[in-house]
C-alpha cells in the first residue's frame, strides 16, 4: 500500500495503537552498523572511563562468536545487525539537560502525550520518573527528594560518572557480559538506562519508574537497568515502554539486573506496550530482553510483575537466583498476543539456598493468530533444603486461529524440595460473552472484562497507579478479537 | 395501554433446525405475561431470540419493541433499550466481583441511554439498598460473579441485576427453577417490586408455583414453537391439573 503520508496509512490500518506517533525532533545518529569504532563512539559520547570501554569491547568480541538462540517458539526473518543505528540522541546543543527546565519542550510534550508528565506535579505526583528517549535519558524527576532519603535514582550514564564504585561492583554481576546473544550485544552497545541504589535500612519513599520511548527509525534500543537494594532496603520500580508505528521491525534488547542483599526487597513491575505491528503482522518491536534478579541476602525477596501486551515478538524470562537462605522469588505475568504477535516468555527460579520459596503465576491470552508460549524453569539445587515452588500457569484462547503452549522444565536435586505445577487452558465461552452483552456491554467490553477477571491474580500485584492503566491496555490490545 | 412488545409470525432456527414456527404475541405496557410449556417447546429459544443471542436466527416475521425493530439491534443495544433477560443458568465470570460487574453493566447501559455514570458513592448506596430488599449479604457482592454461588444465590443475583438496570421489559427464563420455597418467596418479592405501570414482564416457567406469588395478567401455552392457547391466570391452574399432553397432541 502506498500513500502520501505513510504514518496516516498505518494508523488507518491498525487504528488502536494510540502511542504510534513520531516526535519531530532533531537527532544525533551514529552511522548504521556495528564494529569496535561504533562502540568506541558510544563510549566516548558518554564520556566513559576506560574500564567500561574495555568491558564493552570484551563483550563485543565474545558476541562475534555467538549465534542467535533458536530454541524459542518464535519465528522471524534474520536480523541484519549491520542495518541498525546503535546510537540515537535528541540534539540538545549542550552536554545534556541539567534540570527539567532545560529539557526540550518538544520532548516534554511527547511524554505528556504518553500520559507521563515529567513535571513534578500532576497525576503521578507520587512517582519519580526517569525518561529514556531512544538512546539517552532525558529527564529524571524528584531527584532531590530521593536524595534526602539517600536513594540514588539516575540514568546509568550519570551513575557511571558519579558512583563508579557501585556500578563497577554490580554491573554484570547478575547477567555477565558473556551471558547470551542479546545480553552480550547489549553489554557491548548499551546506551542508557536506569540506576537505582537504596541504602541500608531505607524504604524508598516513592515508586520509581522509567519510561522508555523509541522514536527514531532504524534504531535499536539497548538499555541497561541496575537496581541494588542494600540490607533491609525496599524499593518498588516500574517500567513502561512505547514506540511509533513503523512498518519495519525494530530491535529492543535490554538487560535488567537486580540485587537484593539481606532482608531487602525489590518489586519490579513492567507494563510493556511496544508497538505490536499491524493487523497483518507488519512492523513491530522485537523485544529480546534479559532480566534477572539475585536474592543474595538472607530473607531477601524479588518480585517480578509483568503485563506484556505489545511487541511483535517477546522473548523474555525475568528470573530469580535464590541464593540467600529463606529468600523469596515471585513472578506474576500476563502476556497477550493478538493478530500476528508471538510471545515466548516465562521465568527461571534457581533455588540455591535453604528454605527458599518461589511462586509463579502466568496468564497467557491468545487471540487472532497470536502464538503464546509459557517457558519456565524451576531448579532445586542440592543445597536447597526445604525449598518450595508453586507454579500456576493458565492460558486463555479467543478464537480458533491462535495458539497457547506451556513448556515447564523442572529439575530437583534435593529430596526435601517441593515443586507444584498446575496448568489450565480455556476459551472465552459464548455463554460468558452473551451474558455480558445482555447486560449492556459491547462485545469488546465483554472480552476486556472477562480477560481482566482472568488476569486478576496478576493485576493485583501492580502498583495502584498503574493497575487501572494496565487494565485498559488489556482491553485495547484485544480490540477486534471477537465479533 | 400502549403496546410494548409486538411479535408477529416469528420463525427462528438454531443450527438449521426450526424451533419457533410462527409466534404471535403482544405485550402491553404494565402487563405481566407467563409462557408455559413442556420441555423442548421453544421457551428458552424465544427468550434468546428476543435478547439477540448469536446462533438463534430469526428467519421470518417481526418483533417491534417500543416502536423499534428489535431484531435489528445487537444484544447490548437491546439491553440499553430496556430488554433484560434473567438467565435460567446464570454464567460464572471468575475474577470479576459482582459489584464490579453491576457497576460496569449499569454504566454501560446508562451511557447508551445518554445518562451520566453514577458516582462511586451513589452506586454503592443504590446497590446496598437493592441487595437488602433481596435479602442478600453485601459480602456476596465482593465474590466473583456467580462463582461458587448456590442456585438460590445465582437467581437472587439475577434479580439484583434486574433491580439495578431497571429494564422496561424483563424476560425471566425459569427463574423459579432450583429454588426452595423461601428463596422462591424472596425472588418473587424482587419481581413484584419491579412491577409497575411503566414495566412489563414475560415469565417463562414450567410450573405454576411461581405464579402463586407473581400473578400474571395473561398466560400462554407454547408447544412445538407456537402459542397454542392464551388465557387468564386460571389457565395456569388448569395446566397444573391436566398437564401439557392435550396441547402437545393438538399442535402435532
Amino acid at each position: 500500500m502506498t500513500a502520501a503520508n505513510p504514518h496516516e496509512t498505518l494508523e488507518q490500518i491498525t487504528g488502536d495503537y494510540k502511542y504510534g506517533f513520531v516526535t519531530d525532533i532533531e537527532s544525533e545518529l551514529a552511522p548504521k552498523g556495528l564494529n569496535e569504532d561504533i562502540i568506541r563512539f558510544i563510549s566516548a559520547k558518554k564520556g566513559e572511563p576506560a574500564w567500561l570501554l574495555d568491558w564493552r569491547l570484551k563483550a563485543y568480541r565474545i558476541w562475534l562468536k555467538m549465534t542467535e538462540p533458536s530454541w524459542a517458539k518464535v519465528s522471524y526473518p534474520d536480523i541484519d545487525f549491520q542495518d541498525i543505528h546503535y546510537y540515537a540522541a535528541p540534539k540538545t546543543g549542550k552536554d545534556g539537560p541539567k534540570s527539567l527546565d532545560e529539557v526540550d519542550p518538544e520532548l516534554l510534550a511527547t511524554y505528556e502525550k504518553l500520559g507521563i508528565p515529567l513535571k513534578e506535579r500532576g497525576i503521578l505526583a507520587g512517582v519519580a520518573v526517569d525518561a529514556v528517549f531512544d538512546s539517552v535519558s532525558v529527564a529524571t524527576t524528584f531527584k532531590d527528594k530521593l536524595q534526602e532519603a539517600g536513594v540514588i535514582f539516575s540514568s546509568i550514564s550519570e551513575a557511571v560518572k558519579e558512583h563508579p564504585e557501585l556500578v563497577k561492583k554490580y554491573l554484570g554481576s547478575v547477567v555477565p557480559y558473556s551471558d547470551n546473544f542479546y545480553a552480550t550485544l547489549n553489554s557491548a552497545v548499551f546506551t542508557d538506562g536506569t540506576f537505582v541504589y537504596v541504602p541500608k535500612g531505607v524504604r524508598c519513599p516513592m515508586e520509581l519508574s522509567t519510561y522508555f520511548r523509541i522514536n527514531e527509525a532504524k534504531t535499536g534500543q539497548f538499555e541497561r537497568t541496575l537496581i541494588i537494594a542494600d540490607e533491609g532496603a525496599y524499593v518498588s520500580y516500574l517500567e513502561g515502554c512505547t514506540a511509533p508505528m513503523r512498518d519495519e521491525n525494530q530491535l529492543h534488547a535490554a538487560v535488567v539486573e537486580l540485587i537484593a542483599l539481606d532482608d531487602a526487597e525489590i518489586k519490579y513491575s513492567t507494563v510493556q506496550n511496544w508497538y505490536p505491528g499491524d493487523k497483518q503482522g507488519r512492523g513491530g518491536i522485537y523485544n529480546f530482553v534479559t532480566k534477572r534478579g539475585a536474592c543474595r541476602g538472607r530473607r531477601s525477596k524479588i518480585s517480578w510483575t509483568q503485563v506484556e501486551t505489545g511487541s511483535a515478538i517477546t522473548w523474555k524470562y525475568p528470573s530469580c537466583i535464590l541464593q540467600g537462605d529463606h529468600s523469596v522469588g515471585e513472578f506474576y505475568s500476563v502476556a497477550v498476543t493478538n493478530n500476528y504477535q508471538q510471545a515466548d516468555t516465562g521465568t527461571k527460579m534457581i533455588h540455591i539456598g535453604r528454605n527458599t520459596r518461589s511462586t509463579i503465576v502466568s496468564k497467557g491470552i491468545s487471540a487472532g493468530r497470536g502464538q503464546n508460549t509459557y517457558r519456565g524453569l524451576v531448579r532445586m539445587l542440592s543445597g536447597a533444603e526445604g525449598a518450595r515452588n508453586h507454579t500456576q500457569c493458565d492460558s486463555l484462547l479467543i478464537g480458533d486461529a491462535c495458539g497457547a503452549h506451556t513448556v515447564p522444565y523442572i529439575e530437583v536435586k534435593n529430596p526435601t524440595a517441593q515443586v507444584e505445577h498446575e496448568a489450565t487452558t480455556s476459551k472465552i465461552s459464548d455463554d460468558q460473552l452473551f451474558y455480558c452483552r445482555q447486560r449492556g456491554l459491547s462485545a469488546e467490553e465483554a472480552v476486556a472484562l472477562i480477560v481482566n477477571g482472568f488476569c486478576k491474580d496478576v493485576m493485583l500485584h501492580l502498583p495502584m497507579e498503574f493497575a487501572v492503566e494496565a487494565q485498559k491496555l488489556l482491553g485495547v490490545s484485544l480490540e477486534g478479537s471477537v465479533g | 395501554m400502549t403496546v410494548m412488545l409486538e411479535i408477529k409470525n416469528l420463525h427462528a432456527t438454531v443450527d438449521g433446525r426450526e424451533i419457533l414456527n410462527g409466534i404471535n404475541l403482544t405485550i402491553r405496557t404494565g402487563e405481566v405475561h407467563a409462557i408455559m410449556g413442556p420441555n423442548g417447546s421453544g421457551k428458552s429459544t424465544l427468550s434468546y431470540v428476543l435478547a439477540g443471542r448469536d446462533g438463534y436466527m430469526p428467519t421470518q416475521g417481526s418483533v417491534t419493541f417500543l416502536g423499534r425493530d428489535l431484531l435489528a439491534l445487537d444484544p447490548a443495544e437491546r439491553a440499553a433499550a430496556g430488554i433484560f433477560l434473567g438467565f435460567q443458568y446464570p454464567v460464572e465470570i471468575p475474577g470479576i466481583s459482582t459489584m464490579n460487574f453491576l457497576r460496569t453493566a449499569l454504566n454501560a447501559v446508562r451511557k447508551a441511554r445518554g445518562e451520566a455514570e453514577l458516582s462511586a458513592a451513589d452506586f454503592l448506596k443504590l446497590v446496598r439498598e437493592k441487595a437488602k430488599t433481596l435479602d442478600m449479604d453485601p459480602e456476596m457482592l465482593k465474590r466473583s460473579v456467580n462463582v461458587g454461588f448456590s442456585g438460590g444465590e445465582k437467581k437472587r443475583n439475577e434479580m439484583l441485576q434486574m433491580a439495578m438496570l431497571q429494564p422496561r421489559l424483563a424476560i425471566l427464563d425459569e427463574t423459579d427453577s432450583g429454588l426452595d420455597i423461601d428463596a422462591l418467596k424472596v425472588v418473587s418479592h424482587g419481581i413484584n417490586a419491579l412491577r409497575g405501570p411503566e414495566r412489563s414482564l414475560l415469565m417463562i416457567t414450567h410450573y405454576q408455583r411461581l405464579l402463586d406469588y407473581v400473578v400474571p395478567d395473561v398466560v400462554h401455552v407454547l408447544a412445538k414453537g407456537r402459542i397454542v392457547k392464551t388465557g387468564g391466570k386460571e389457565l395456569a391452574l388448569e395446566l397444573e391439573r391436566e398437564g401439557y399432553a392435550p396441547y402437545v397432541g393438538e399442535a402435532a
